[in-house]
């Protein structure tokens, strides 16, 4: 039934790089699927997810994917600890109520996290804001602050923070530029957090 | 018009295969009830479509809703209308007959075959009625159970049903997990509501009530409760359909008439709608049967045989699940297939949760839902993959 042609975002695929082969996977906001489905054909996981949207849902389930519609801000609390292997987070913690609590959530279900989100620390950001004195838009803000999900942006630097303030290990952290190319951050700091459009976060804690 | 109810003579007309089989067990294989009673002799009808493969690992069963029958597919060999999932079962169809075994199973307490409370008490010599011994939703499976024991087939490859047959389901799950490889619970719960409990009793009490009903012996005394029974269905069917449904089907037109009647006619459609649910609906169900099938759904919650924890009763559980709701279904509304979905998450299920927005309320399940029947194409799809069943037929 995974008939889909396997086109995948240049940054799902630095995600699905870091998920292990026949792990248990959870993508939480899995969209229609595509991550999901590239990891259950490229690597064998038991590949599980959530999605707010019902049209999401219902194109990942007729694409033969286990998925539930759920709202990651009310609906982790019912997975048990330590569920699955990888619990992934692309590009929805700043659309998240309380990404705290979402973050605190993942990091007790998954024995490993990886988040990715948009940087509003990137220079490109930081100028728009300067010069013209309105909220940014750019390839990945795409959004006027009326219509926007993305309800609690953060920088690099403020997720580091609050990685630190949950006791998460970061495990590997990449920065991910306009082209889709990727470098590691070994230590993100200062410079990565103005140069990163984006960031993915591999994130773990002992149980 | 027959005066009586006598569904296993309207059956024994029907020729040969379109009827199904039906079976019964020796007084030395009772069905035991929840109740501590027993049926024996226990019988149970069926029906099939397609071919069980020879590893007889494609076996499909299809569990009815309160009202239904084994007829799920094809023409109703009684009615001569398509079977209730005559759109979903069938060669090419999401449960496709030239892939699937597809098994359907009168209930236990039902009317189109299996033992019920018309059925001749062989103690009396005379029909049940109120002596026949009140069933629950498992003792609905445990039978299925049995009849399959019988037939050879250990583990079903997909179970679905919709409504009371989802209760079914999630029954199976939880009390055979090894025997089910995937489920589809559709518009369903695992308790039945008080809301939805007060409606049955409505019922209820509308046939007891009609004089015809005779304390439970009509057959005996040779009447019919057919306006208890009508009013029941009546009352039932609005509970199927959605205030939008029944707004875009009738709204406030009148019918066969210009004005209004200023007397208690059918002056609006809807009402002559519901006469005429009522009034096909006695010709081809069994007051009694109506009673102790309700009876059944209100006593389900399947958590509190397990402690009060829905979780516990799926704990461990390898089934695939894919739980379906509707937007505008309020009598078995999302919140119940949320619950079932939580429990599962929390026992560590596979499951998958969809809800479809349609304004058909409950009776939805049964209708055309193109993206319904897309994705239940693909769960099975995929779960037949993961079973080893290639596309072939019967393979």
């Amino acid at each position: 039934m995974l008939v889909r042609a396997p086109m995948l975002r240049p940054e799902l695929v630095r995600i699905a790089d870091m998920v292990e082969p026949s792990s248990r996977v959870l993508d939480v906001g899995c969209g229609d699927g595509a991550l999901l489905e590239h990891l259950a054909r490229t690597k064998r996981v038991d590949a599980r997810g959530i999605e707010i949207s019902q049209a999401g849902v219902n194109a990942s389930v007729a694409h033969g994917l286990s998925v539930i519609q759920g709202d990651a801000d009310t609906d982790l609390i019912e997975y048990p600890s330590r569920a699955f292997d990888f619990v992934i987070l692309s590009q929805t913690i700043q659309a998240t109520r309380q990404p705290k609590v979402v973050l605190e959530q993942l990091l007790r279900i998954g024995r490993f996290v990886i988040v990715s989100f948009p940087n509003f620390g990137f220079w490109k950001v930081r100028l728009k804001l300067a010069l013209s004195g309105r909220m940014p838009i750019t390839g990945t803000l795409t959004h006027p602050w009326h219509e926007t999900p993305n309800i609690h942006l953060c920088t690099i630097a403020d997720f580091v923070a609050l990685a630190r303030e949950l006791d998460a290990r970061i495990d590997r952290a990449l920065a991910v530029d306009e082209s889709g190319a990727v470098r590691a951050l070994s230590a993100p700091g200062y410079w990565d957090n103005l140069t990163a459009e984006g960031a993915i976060f591999l994130l773990s804690r002992a149980a | 018009m027959s005066t009586l109810f006598q569904p296993l003579s309207t059956l024994s007309g029907v020729a040969g295969d379109a009827a199904g089989e039906v079976i019964t067990f020796g007084a030395e294989q009772p069905l035991r009830l929840d109740s501590g009673a027993e049926i024996k002799p226990l019988t149970v009808a069926w029906k099939t479509y397609g071919t069980l493969n020879a590893q007889k690992s494609n076996a499909f069963l299809l569990c009815h809703a309160l009202t239904l029958d084994q007829y799920a597919a094809g023409t109703h060999p009684v009615t001569g209308k398509p079977g209730w999932w005559s759109s979903m079962v069938g060669p090419g169809l999401p449960i496709d007959t030239n892939r699937f075994f597809v098994i359907c199973i009168n209930v236990v307490g039902g009317c189109m075959g299996s033992s019920g409370p018309h059925d001749v008490d062989p103690a009396s010599g005379k029909p049940y009625g109120l002596s026949f011994p009140v069933i629950t939703v498992r003792d609905m499976v445990r039978a299925q159970a049995m009849l399959l024991d019988h037939l050879g087939i250990e583990s079903l490859f997909c179970i679905a049903g919709g409504s009371m047959g989802g209760m079914q389901v999630l029954q199976w799950a939880a009390s055979y997990p090894e025997r089910v490889f995937s489920a589809l619970p559709i518009a369903t719960a695992a308790r039945h509501s008080a809301q939805n409990i007060a409606f049955h009793e409505v019922g209820r009490q509308a046939i007891m009530a009609d004089p015809d009903w005779q304390g439970g012996d009509y057959l005996t005394k040779g009447t019919t409760p057919r306006k208890g029974l009508a009013v029941a269905r009546m009352a039932a069917h609005i509970t199927y359909l959605s205030e939008a449904a029944l707004h875009r089907k009738f709204g406030r037109t009148l019918q066969d008439r210009e004005a209004l009647s200023y007397r208690f006619d059918a002056d609006f459609q809807v009402e002559s709608y519901l006469r005429h649910q009522g009034a096909m609906f006695v010709e081809r169900f069994d007051a009694n049967a109506y009673l102790y099938i309700t009876r059944a759904m209100d006593y389900f919650d399947l958590a509190a045989d397990y402690g009060g924890s829905l979780a516990q009763a799926f704990r461990g559980c390898r089934t695939r699940f894919c739980v379906v709701s509707f937007t505008s279904d309020w009598l078995f509304p999302t919140a119940e297939s949320k619950k079932i979905v939580h429990a599962l998450n929390a026992g560590g299920a596979n499951v998958s949760f969809v809800e479809f927005d349609t304004d058909k309320g409950h009776d939805a399940f049964l209708l055309e839902v193109p993206e319904m029947f897309a994705t239940l194409r693909g769960f099975i799809g995929a779960a037949a993959e993961a079973r080893g069943l290639n596309a072939k037929a019967g393979a």
